[in-house]
């Protein structure tokens, strides 16, 4: 009998279990409020602003056209969050979670409860994306519910040429979008997730996260680097908005998606073998 | 930290390597050269060109690629392109055509009587260049290539010399007469007969190319003399005389002080050298013959036949039949001095001889556009890669295709910036497409007027800066005057209309004498929008209404153009009577404007396709290639085995060991009671560890066993000895055992513990597993190399409650994280119940573990905290005692509170309670009195005494030496990392009773005394 009894590797920290541990968690609830109040306010925001529908259609920015319709405001809450409050939500979620519990030093309680380390590492992954993918549709989502009632339900108005889309149309593309969003995404989780692991600061993993994202971004900028930027983690960020373009084009995100993949693969690589080997102090 | 270090400085050694190491490009040489030329009509004529040689950079015998420079250059301006190529493997040779630069001389016009004999000349000189190789003696392997006037030189001088291998003319012209005055117009006196081309355009509606073709041979062949040939359907080679001049052009070509250099192939304008003479102000440096005819022409606006049979000498398109060369026609998309027709017109003519031509529509011209420099440079390097290289250079050029158009691709979805397709045909359609289609066009008859003194005039294209005010794709302003047009509108397009090619559309004027009009077709988005001119061009025209008839039709070819029109767009197609870059007449008109069938037919080529882009291949080999070194890391970073690890701890630990012992001796002080660690490490190394720790009978019976399944071969030597002299006896006889030979004392186990393993022995039937730990050479070094951990061995039985005690930095605490696979170490290692502890071992589900403070999530209640840890061990639920465990935490209503808001005694009891959870079989509690009351450490006291009264096992660490004196059965002392002793209390205390000042024996004496502190 190595083993006490009743005790199997496999069914360790339940993702039920890591769930409810991080659900009630302030953090948690106080994004997911943020997240799905913020379409709310943009609609305060824009129904007290000057309305603008004097200047005629001259102008085609997206942000001009979020009270065209539900869909248009639920592409502009995305679009004015996935450059940075999603970021957050999503270095939040994934680099907090092993990080805070080494703060708490319920660590290593976990540990040698005992929690194989590779599978404390993927259940927490697991429930990390799970609440980051979670943040990414229900901001979307409130967008098009607030922007349906505010707006009405219309069909879609391409930003830039101003041709529109059926709305049943659009609403895959709205799946598309959203999945897009989410893989897009995974850079920050993996990073944020291999700095959690490495870390017994969850601030320090999540603004590690961001700030490398930060700098991505101000890379990005440089246009003396060329062709090489496109392998910049942020570089595809905004490829989504050619699913909303009257002719889908998947170029960009596919390309988008296999630089996200094959960062997200490398750094949650990392992050297991070095988890794996490391002494918890913590 | 030194990890990182080595890794930052492998890879700036591999970065300066690789930049050391990286092929850079040649290094070439230019070599400034003055050739004399001699030319004229009569060949008496002096010329002295100043010349730049460049030789190829590897040696050897090369291809030559003459560059000529653009109208307004010298040889400067190609220096850049001249060393690109260069290093390609080419002798290069630019040079400032006469009239130009440093070059003597006057400007010709590319005449055959001047530049191209300059040109014959020059590559004589080639041929007698070693570093040229020659195709046969005085004949060397030579391409020419150039922009605009380069262009065109090249055309001629291929055209007049069959040496030339290969040419790639840009923006040039085939025409001049043409481009300068232009009449898109093929005019059809209504009613009357017209000539062979015409008829054939409209009646039997095939394209106006072959027309066009037709036409201009029959242009080319009658040449001079007569000048007007019949006007043709694309507007090359027609009738120059009535065509309208094209005035801004005009001006700028032939002034001198205006740049043509609208594209940077045609490099940078030098600064004119010298004051400038009257004659040089009134000619520049033109021949004086062609600066009169123009000063002629440009007064009234009309070609005269001198005019049209001087320019058509300097035309290619007169001679582009005896072309044999290869030739890459590249034509700019925006271009109204030299627009697609003259790419087409030589095209056709240099393919009637058989000669291969390909053909491409860049994005830009000398309206400007510049972004595709190299694109067309990798072209130019590909088609003489070709034709002067040679298949079988080796070199993989991608083939050019017969017919490449330059297409706005969007925004890249990355960048946002503009990106450019290229679609590709094998053959070339001509300006008239592969297909046509019919758009119809609707308006009434309309009034348009020309106003006198034709201003204010509509405005299409301004020369020169067109580039500058243009869009992308459109030219541009473009505004029509109201009053002077006349516009017919189709509905909105259910379609997309790729249009490539001259749509041409029929007109009738309805009016007196001659009416210079322009056409022009928009794409019109809708009302909110200005609509678009495609690449701003305009077609002029000019027609000429019969005495008495009244009213003329003409089939006006539009500008040849690539434009996508989108669905719901329309066109629109505007009749003007002005345009600012023409010369319009500046008498008052009315004409009145209608379509003769109210429709305009698009050209359009279908197999233009573009090269399937596909996916970069990255796409798909970086995700790949990702999760292969993922799956590399993770295999390999698999925890080493057991096997791996031990050899090397055994090696490392036992000399030093050795080396060790005599450092720690001087505090044995002679007295029997005190272990020194050099005992343990000899102990070690004699007969393995067992017998450190209070070792009796069993416990070596149940070694002997551990030895018989793969338990630790160290054991194995001891335990049978001390099986058979401590078996059954326990107390005392264990002692014995435990004497090693070498003066000192092991303290020894008592025998009531030993006994009590008794049972668990015989119930596992399995020995190694039988003890709940055991430490062997256990070592563990700070990051900084310090030992925390030295070499450490002990082992604990069944029912003992273990103190375990030491000053601080002792190494109590990493022990104990070693003992819960937190920590790994560096050698040796701990055995729980005859397992090996590796991070997360299942064996660790016996072993409760409170250490270095509670960890709680502290938004949970004490009761979720304990749930949740359990939920987490995924063990049943049933199994974790929760009523026995909380009771020990005994937090009552505060059970349900956050932990956050708990003080610090209620932590450490819930904490307790957590590694009680289960009733693990082995208790690791670190400091557990910590901030508990008097009442409370009793309390505990009493809590671990009962439980490991059940069979179980209590390791304590406490600073607290009467705590441990009262609760615990068995001390370990450590100091730096180091076991000072070990043994029973009691026995700790007795022997320490020798040495006692006064009162009884208290641990703390001994303790001090251990660590070598006493006072």
């Amino acid at each position: 009998m190595t083993a006490a009894t009743g005790y199997a590797p496999n069914r360790t920290l339940p993702l039920r279990v890591e769930i409810v541990r991080q659900f009630k968690r302030r953090r948690t609830l106080g994004m997911f409020a943020l997240l799905l109040a913020l379409p709310w306010i943009l609609v305060i925001a824009f129904q007290i602003g000057p309305q603008s529908s004097s200047q005629g259609q001259s102008a085609l920015r997206m942000s001009d056209l979020a009270t065209q319709s539900g869909l248009n405001f639920a592409a502009f809450v995305l679009s004015v969050s996935a450059s940075f409050l999603l970021v957050v939500a999503v270095a939040l979620f994934c680099g907090d979670t092993v990080a805070s519990e080494a703060n708490w030093s319920s660590l290593r309680y976990l540990l040698a409860a005992p929690i194989p380390r590779d599978r404390l590492l993927r259940q927490k992954l697991i429930v990390a994306l799970g609440y980051s993918a979670a943040a990414v549709i229900c901001l979307p989502l409130m967008g098009l519910l607030a922007g349906t009632l505010a707006f009405g339900w219309d069909d879609i108005t391409v930003p830039g040429t101003g041709e529109t889309i059926p709305a049943l149309d659009v609403l895959p593309r709205f799946g598309i979008v959203i999945g897009y969003a989410l893989v897009s995404q995974l850079v920050v989780a993996a990073l944020a997730f291999l700095i959690s692991t490495m870390t017994d600061s969850p601030l320090g993993a999540v603004g590690g996260a961001v700030g490398l994202w930060i700098v991505s971004t101000i890379l990005q900028a440089v246009e003396a680097l060329g062709v090489l930027r496109e392998f910049l983690p942020t570089f595809w960020n905004t490829a989504w908005t050619d699913a909303l373009m009257p002719e889908l084009d998947w170029s960009g995100m596919v390309k988008g998606a296999s630089v996200s993949v094959t960062y997200a693969a490398i750094l949650i690589a990392v992050a297991f073998r070095r988890f794996r080997r490391k002494d918890v102090v913590s | 930290m030194k990890r990182v270090a080595a890794l930052v400085a492998a890879l700036a050694l591999i970065g300066v390597t690789t930049w050391l190491v990286w092929p850079s490009a040649p290094e070439v040489r230019a070599q400034d050269q003055r050739i004399t030329v001699v030319d004229g009509p009569a060949d008496d004529q002096r010329v002295e060109l100043d010349t730049t040689f460049f030789p190829p950079p590897d040696g050897g015998k090369a291809p030559a690629v003459m560059l000529a420079h653009g109208f307004g250059g010298s040889k400067q301006s190609m220096r850049d392109q001249a060393v690109r190529l260069a290093q390609q493997g080419y002798a290069v040779l630019t040079w400032s055509a006469r009239g130009f630069g440093r070059s003597t001389g006057q400007i010709a016009l590319n005449s055959p009587d001047y530049e191209v004999k300059d040109v014959k000349q020059l590559i004589d000189w080639l041929a007698k260049r070693p570093e040229v190789r020659l195709d046969a003696s005085g004949d060397p392997r030579v391409g020419i290539a150039g922009g605009s006037y380069g262009g065109a030189i090249a055309l001629m001088a291929a055209a007049h010399d069959q040496r030339v291998d290969a040419i790639v003319p840009q923006i040039t012209w085939s025409d001049l007469a043409d481009a300068l005055f232009p009449n898109a117009a093929t005019s059809t006196a209504a009613g009357t007969g017209t000539n062979a081309g015409t008829g054939t355009n409209a009646g039997t509606g095939t394209n106006a190319g072959t027309g066009t073709n037709a036409a201009t041979e029959t242009g080319t062949s009658t040449d001079a003399g007569t000048g007007a040939g019949a006007g043709t359907g694309a507007g090359v080679g027609g009738a120059a005389t009535s065509g309208v001049f094209k005035r801004m052009w005009a001006g700028i070509f032939f002034g001198q002080g205006v740049s043509l250099d609208a594209t940077s192939l045609l490099g940078r304008r030098e600064a004119a050298a010298g004051p400038v003479t009257e004659e040089q102000a009134r000619c520049g440096r033109f021949l004086p013959a062609i600066c009169d005819i123009y000063q002629q022409v440009a007064e009234d606006g009309r070609a005269t036949p001198e005019a049209v049979a001087l320019l058509r000498r300097s035309s290619p398109i007169t001679v582009a039949r005896q072309i044999k060369a290869p030739t890459l026609l590249i034509q700019g998309q925006r271009d109204s001095l030299f627009p697609l027709s003259h790419a087409d017109a030589n095209a056709k003519a240099i393919a009637a001889a058989g000669t291969p031509v390909s053909l491409a529509w860049f994005d830009g011209g000398h309206d400007g556009g510049n972004g595709e420099a190299d694109w067309l440079f990798d072209q130019s390097a590909a088609w003489f890669a070709r034709y002067l290289k040679g298949e079988g250079s080796g070199q993989a050029a991608p083939p050019v295709s017969a017919f490449t158009v330059t297409r706005d691709g969007g925004r890249d979805p990355g960048t946002r910036q503009r990106i450019r397709l290229h679609p590709e045909a094998a053959s070339y359609p001509g300006l008239a497409g592969t297909g046509t289609t019919t758009v119809a066009l609707n308006g009434p008859e309309q009034n348009i007027v020309n106003p006198p003194g034709g201003a204010p005039a509509s405005i299409s294209t301004v020369p020169g800066i067109g580039g500058l005010l243009g869009g992308q794709n459109t030219g541009g302003v473009s505004i029509d005057m109201p009053g002077q047009s006349a516009a017919f509108e189709s509905g909105p397009l259910a379609a997309p209309l790729q249009l490539t090619g001259s749509p041409t559309v029929k007109i009738k004027v309805t009016g007196k004498g001659e009416a210079t009009l322009f056409a022009k077709l928009y794409d019109v988005a809708d009302d909110t929008q200005l609509p678009t001119l495609p690449a701003g061009l305009v077609a002029p025209v000019r027609v000429t209404i019969p005495e008495g008839a009244g009213s003329a039709e003409a089939t006006v070819s539009l500008p040849a153009v690539d434009h996508r029109f989108a669905v719901g767009h329309r066109l629109r197609l505007v009749v003007t009577t002005t345009d600012m870059g023409f010369a319009t007449p500046a008498q008052p008109a009315a004409f009145k404007v209608s379509l003769v069938s109210p429709a305009v037919s698009v050209p359009t080529v279908g197999t233009l396709a573009a090269a399937p882009t596909g996916v970069a291949w990255w796409v798909w080999a970086m995700p790949l290639s990702a999760v292969v070194i993922a799956a590399i890391l993770l295999a390999t970073g698999r925890t080493t085995s057991r096997s791996g690890r031990r050899p090397a701890g055994r090696g490392q630990s036992l000399p030093q060991a050795t080396t060790d012992a005599p450092l720690l001796t001087p505090s044995a002080n002679g007295t029997t009671h005190v272990v020194t660690a050099d005992g343990t490490a000899h102990a070690a190394s004699a007969d393995g560890t067992a017998h450190i720790v209070t070792t009796d009978g069993t416990a070596h019976a149940a070694s002997a066993d551990g030895a018989a399944d793969d338990a630790s071969t160290v054991a194995t030597a001891n335990g049978a000895p001390g099986a058979a002299a401590a078996n059954g006896t326990g107390d005392g006889g264990a002692g014995d055992g435990n004497e090693t030979g070498n003066g000192r004392s092991t303290v020894d186990g008592e025998s009531g513990v030993a006994r009590s393993n008794g049972d668990g022995a015989s119930s596992n039937g399995c020995g190694g597993a039988e003890v709940p730990l055991e430490i062997s050479g256990l070592t563990k070094a700070y990051r900084n190399g310090e030992l925390a951990v030295n070499d450490l061995s002990f082992r604990v039985e069944r029912g003992q409650v273990l103190g375990l005690l030491g000053p601080n930095g002792a190494g109590k605490t990493t022990t104990m994280r070693m003992m819960m696979g937190l920590i790994r170490p560096d050698s040796g290692e701990i055995r729980i119940f005859g397992e090996q502890v590796t991070p997360g071992a299942p064996v660790l589900s016996r072993l409760g573990s409170f250490v270095e403070g509670p960890g709680f999530l502290p938004h949970l209640s004490g009761r979720d905290n304990i749930e949740l840890y359990w939920a987490a061990t995924g063990r049943p639920r049933a199994d974790a005692h929760f009523e026995e465990a909380l009771a020990i935490a005994n937090l009552g209503k505060a059970l349900d509170r956050a932990t956050r808001t708990y003080s610090q005694g209620m932590r450490q009891r819930l904490a307790i309670a957590q590694a009680m959870l289960g009733l693990p079989d082995l208790l690791v509690l670190d400091e557990p009195t910590n901030g508990l009351d008097p009442p409370q450490i009793r309390e505990m006291r009493e809590v671990l005494k009962r439980y490991a009264r059940d069979g179980r096992t209590v390791i304590v660490s406490s600073h607290m030496l009467a705590e441990v004196e009262q609760t615990c059965s068995h001390v370990v002392v450590m100091q730096r990392g180091r076991l000072v002793s070990a043994g029973p209390v009691s026995r700790l205390l007795s022997s320490a009773a020798t040495v006692a000042n006064g009162h009884g024996p208290r641990l703390e004496d001994v303790f001090l005394d251990l660590i070598g502190d006493k006072p």
